[in-house]
C-alpha cells in the first residue's frame, strides 16, 4: 500500500471575477521513502495540490470539491480540523520556498522550533529545547547552542533554509513535502540543501515530494517524477524515462527549452510557443493544445486522461498523440553536432 | 550567428578600469559619520568587445548588478575609470553624459517593477524617443509600431497597458524601450530570471536575433550558468566584488581554473540523470562572507576547498593572463 495515494483531487477557488480551475483531476501515489518530484510553471498547480492534501487551501475562497487523500489509510480529506493537526508538523510536515516568509521575525529561532515539538512530542521545554539543539546539528547549523538563541534576521538565506527543515524534521515525519525549498537561494547554496536532504531521507526513512520548477534539477534528486500543467498531471515516469523518453509533448518542450550547461553549442534554443492557459477560462479539450506541435483535431474537442504507455506499466501519459520523445531528442541532438 | 571572441572583430567598445563601487554605512542619527563601507565591488577591471556578449555572473551579493549600473553611470562608482569608445564615462556628467545615454541602454529584471502601470505601451517604449529629441508626433508613433514590431509584439497594442500582458510580453516591451533610440550597448541585467521557464528560450532567441541584426553588444548579467553559457562569448565570474576569472567561454567551461568557478560549475544540475548520477559535486562550505569586510588575503580563502597557508596571507592574488585571454586570480594557477 502506498504511504500516500491521491485520487480525483479537485481544488477551485470562487472567486469575485470568476472560478479558477487550481487542480483538476489530480491522482497519483507516494510510496514509502521515495522521492518524487512534481514539476511545473507557475501556475501549474503543484503547490496547490499539496496544500489541498495538507488541507490548507484558504477556505473561502478555496475549496476541494472532489477527490480523496489516504495517507496511512485515513482519508484526509474526511479528518476533523484537530485530527488533521495533530497530523500537520507531525506524520506530514512541508517546507516552503522563502524561509525568511515562513520563519516569524519576532520570535527566536528556539521558540519557533519547539514549538512543534512540544505540541506533538508532549516534552518539557528543556527536552524540547535539547531536542531542537540536536536538530540544528544534524542539519549542519555551527555552533547550535549559541544559534537557537538567534532571531531569523541573523542567519543567512542557507541557515534560514535549514531551520526550516529542521523544524519540518522535528517530529520525525513519514512524508516532507518540500515546496520550492532552493529556489531563493544561490546554487552554491542550493546544492548544499540538496545534499542535506538527500542524506536526512537516508537517516530518517522518509518519503519526500520535492515541487519545483527546475527540471534539470531533480535529475540527481527524484526517483520518480510527475509533471503538471494547468492544474493536471500530464505525465508520469520514473526517473530514467522522463529524461530519456518523454511522451508528453509538454515535457518534451521543456527539455528542449532549456539550455544545458553540458552542451556548448549557441544554436538556437526551441521554446514552448504561446502562453499556460487561463485557469479562470479553462479551455475544451487537452489544456496544452493551443501551444502543442503535435495538435490533432481530437485535442480540441476531448481532454486525455492519464493512461499507461503501452510497454511501460509506471510511465503514465495525458495525450492522445504520445509523440516518442527519444526519437525526437536524438534527432535534435543530431542537428546540434 | 554573432562575432566570437576569436574572430577579428575585436575591438574594445567599453573598457573599465579598476572599478570600485563602496556604499558607506553610516550611524548615528543627527551628527552621522561613516564606520565602514559595503564594498560592493571592489577594483575590477575588464573589456567588453564590439558586437560581444559578455556574461557577468556570481552569486547574490557578489556585485554584479551593481557593476552593471557603476558602468552606465547609474551609479557613480567610487573609483576606477569607465570608457565608452573614446569616452571617459567617469569624467562625463549633465548633458554630456545624457547624450551618452543614447549609446547605452539597461534591461532590468523584473518586467513587473521595471514597466510604469499608468502609462500605455505607446508612451513608455516612445518616451526615450522624446527624452533625446528623435521623433515626435506621427513619426514617433510610426517608430513604436515598427520597435513592438521587432521584439515579435503586435503593433496594435500600442494603446494597451502593462496589465494587459505576461511575463514574457512585457520583458519584449522593456527590450522595445531600450531599443528605441538605437543604443550601442546593452546592459541586461538578469532579464529572464523573473520568467517562467518556458517562455525564457523566446526572451533569449530574441535577444540573439536582435544581437544578429542590430549588431548589438551585450553585458548579460545572470547567476543561472547555463543559459550564460548558452548566449555569451566570453564570460567573467564575479565573486564578492572582483572579477575572480574571465575567459572565453568555450575555455571558462570546458577549463575552468579558479576553485570558485570549477565549484559553481559542478554545483549547476543538468537534466540528465545518467550524467548526474556520474558526476562529483564540489560542495563549498559556508556562506558568503560579507563585502564590508572582507577576508583578508584572497578573499575566497575562507571557502576554497584547496586554498594553502599563503591564501590566507599574502596579499591579494592579481588578476593576470594565464594564456590566450584566460584571465584568473588565484595564487595556485600559474
Amino acid at each position: 500500500m502506498p504511504l500516500l495515494d491521491v485520487k480525483h483531487l479537485q481544488t477551485r477557488f470562487y472567486t469575485g471575477e470568476g472560478v479558477v480551475h487550481a487542480v483538476n483531476d489530480v491522482s497519483f501515489h507516494v510510496n514509502d521513502q521515495e522521492t518524487v518530484g512534481i514539476v511545473g510553471e507557475s501556475g501549474s498547480g503543484k503547490s496547490m495540490t499539496m496544500l489541498s492534501v495538507m488541507r490548507l487551501i484558504p477556505q473561502p475562497p478555496g475549496k476541494i470539491t472532489q477527490g480523496e487523500v489516504m495517507f496511512e489509510g485515513q482519508d484526509l480529506l474526511q479528518l476533523s480540523l484537530p485530527a488533521i493537526r495533530r497530523l500537520r508538523g507531525n506524520r506530514i510536515s512541508m517546507i516552503f520556498q522563502d524561509p525568511m516568509t515562513s520563519l516569524n521575525p519576532v520570535l527566536t529561532v528556539e521558540k519557533q522550533l519547539t514549538e512543534s515539538i512540544r505540541v506533538h512530542m508532549k516534552l518539557d521545554k528543556v527536552a524540547a529545547r535539547d531536542r531542537a539543539i540536536e536538530l540544528l546539528e544534524h542539519v549542519g547549523i555551527p555552533a547550535a547552542r549559541d544559534r537557537i538563541r538567534n532571531y531569523p534576521h541573523q542567519f543567512s538565506g542557507g541557515m534560514r533554509q535549514r531551520v526550516m527543515i529542521a523544524m519540518g524534521l522535528a517530529c520525525d515525519p513519514k512524508l516532507l513535502i518540500a515546496d520550492e525549498p532552493t529556489t531563493a537561494l544561490d546554487v552554491t547554496i542550493q546544492a548544499q540543501i540538496v545534499e542535506l536532504v538527500k542524506r536526512l531521507k537516508e537517516e530518517l526513512n522518509m518519503a519526500v515530494i520535492w515541487i519545483t520548477h527546475d527540471l534539470s534539477l531533480l535529475a540527481s534528486l527524484a526517483d520518480r517524477i510527475l509533471v503538471m500543467y494547468a492544474g493536471q498531471i500530464v505525465e508520469s515516469a520514473p526517473l530514467d524515462q522522463l529524461y530519456a523518453n518523454p511522451r508528453h509533448p509538454y515535457t518534451l518542450g521543456l527539455l528542449q527549452s532549456i539550455p544545458r550547461l553540458d552542451e556548448a553549442q549557441k544554436a538556437e534554443l526551441k521554446p514552448v510557443d504561446g502562453m499556460p492557459p487561463d485557469l479562470m477560462d479553462y479551455p475544451q479539450g487537452c489544456p496544452f493544445a493551443a501551444r502543442c506541435p503535435y495538435v490533432i483535431d481530437r485535442c480540441h474537442t476531448e481532454d486525455p486522461t492519464l493512461e499507461p504507455v503501452s510497454d511501460r506499466p509506471n510511465h503514465a501519459v495525458a495525450c492522445w498523440v504520445k509523440p516518442n520523445g527519444a526519437a525526437v531528442l536524438e534527432t535534435a541532438r543530431a542537428i546540434a553536432h | 550567428m554573432t562575432t566570437t571572441a576569436t574572430t577579428p572583430q575585436t575591438q574594445t567598445l567599453v573598457r573599465i578600469e579598476d572599478l570600485q563601487v563602496h556604499f558607506p554605512v553610516m550611524q548615528g542619527l543627527i551628527f552621522q559619520r561613516q564606520v565602514g563601507s559595503i564594498k560592493a565591488v571592489d577594483g575590477i577591471t575588464f573589456d567588453v568587445r564590439q558586437g560581444e556578449t559578455l556574461g557577468l555572473v556570481g552569486e547574490s551579493g557578489c556585485g554584479k548588478s551593481t557593476t552593471g549600473k557603476a558602468i552606465l553611470q547609474l551609479e557613480r562608482p567610487t573609483g576606477g575609470k569607465v570608457y565608452f569608445e573614446e569616452t571617459e564615462l567617469t569624467a562625463a556628467k549633465g548633458e554630456s553624459l545624457r547624450q551618452q545615454r543614447r549609446e547605452m541602454q539597461m534591461i532590468f529584471q523584473d518586467p513587473y517593477a521595471s514597466l510604469n502601470p499608468r502609462m500605455t505601451v505607446g508612451s513608455i517604449v516612445g518616451e526615450p524617443l522624446e527624452v533625446h529629441g528623435l521623433a515626435t508626433g506621427k513619426e514617433k508613433r510610426d517608430r513604436v509600431a515598427e520597435l513592438l514590431h521587432i521584439v515579435g509584439l503586435n503593433p496594435k497594442f500600442i494603446t494597451r497597458y502593462p496589465h494587459e500582458f505576461s511575463g514574457g510580453q512585457r520583458q519584449r516591451i522593456v527590450i522595445a524601450r531600450a531599443l528605441a533610440v538605437n543604443p550601442k550597448f546593452i546592459v541586461a541585467d538578469e532579464p529572464i530570471a523573473a520568467l517562467d521557464v518556458s517562455i525564457q528560450a523566446q526572451v533569449v532567441n530574441l535577444m540573439q536575433k536582435l544581437q544578429d541584426e542590430l549588431g548589438l553588444t551585450y553585458l548579460f548579467i545572470a547567476h543561472d550558468l547555463s543559459v550564460v553559457r548558452h548566449i555569451s562569448d566570453r564570460v567573467a565570474v564575479m565573486y564578492l566584488g572582483k572579477v575572480v576569472e574571465l575567459a572565453d567561454r568555450v575555455a571558462l567551461y570546458e577549463n575552468p581554473l579558479h576553485p570558485y568557478t570549477q565549484a559553481l560549475l559542478s554545483a549547476v544540475p543538468i537534466p540528465d540523470p545518467t550524467i548526474e548520477a556520474k558526476r562529483e559535486r564540489i560542495i563549498l562550505e559556508g556562506d558568503v562572507p560579507s563585502p564590508t569586510n572582507p577576508p583578508q588575503g584572497c578573499r575566497f580563502h575562507t571557502r576554497c576547498p584547496v586554498a594553502i597557508e599563503a591564501c590566507r596571507y599574502a596579499p591579494e592574488p592579481e588578476f593576470k593572463d594565464a594564456g590566450d585571454g584566460h584571465f584568473v586570480a588565484c595564487h595556485l594557477v600559474h
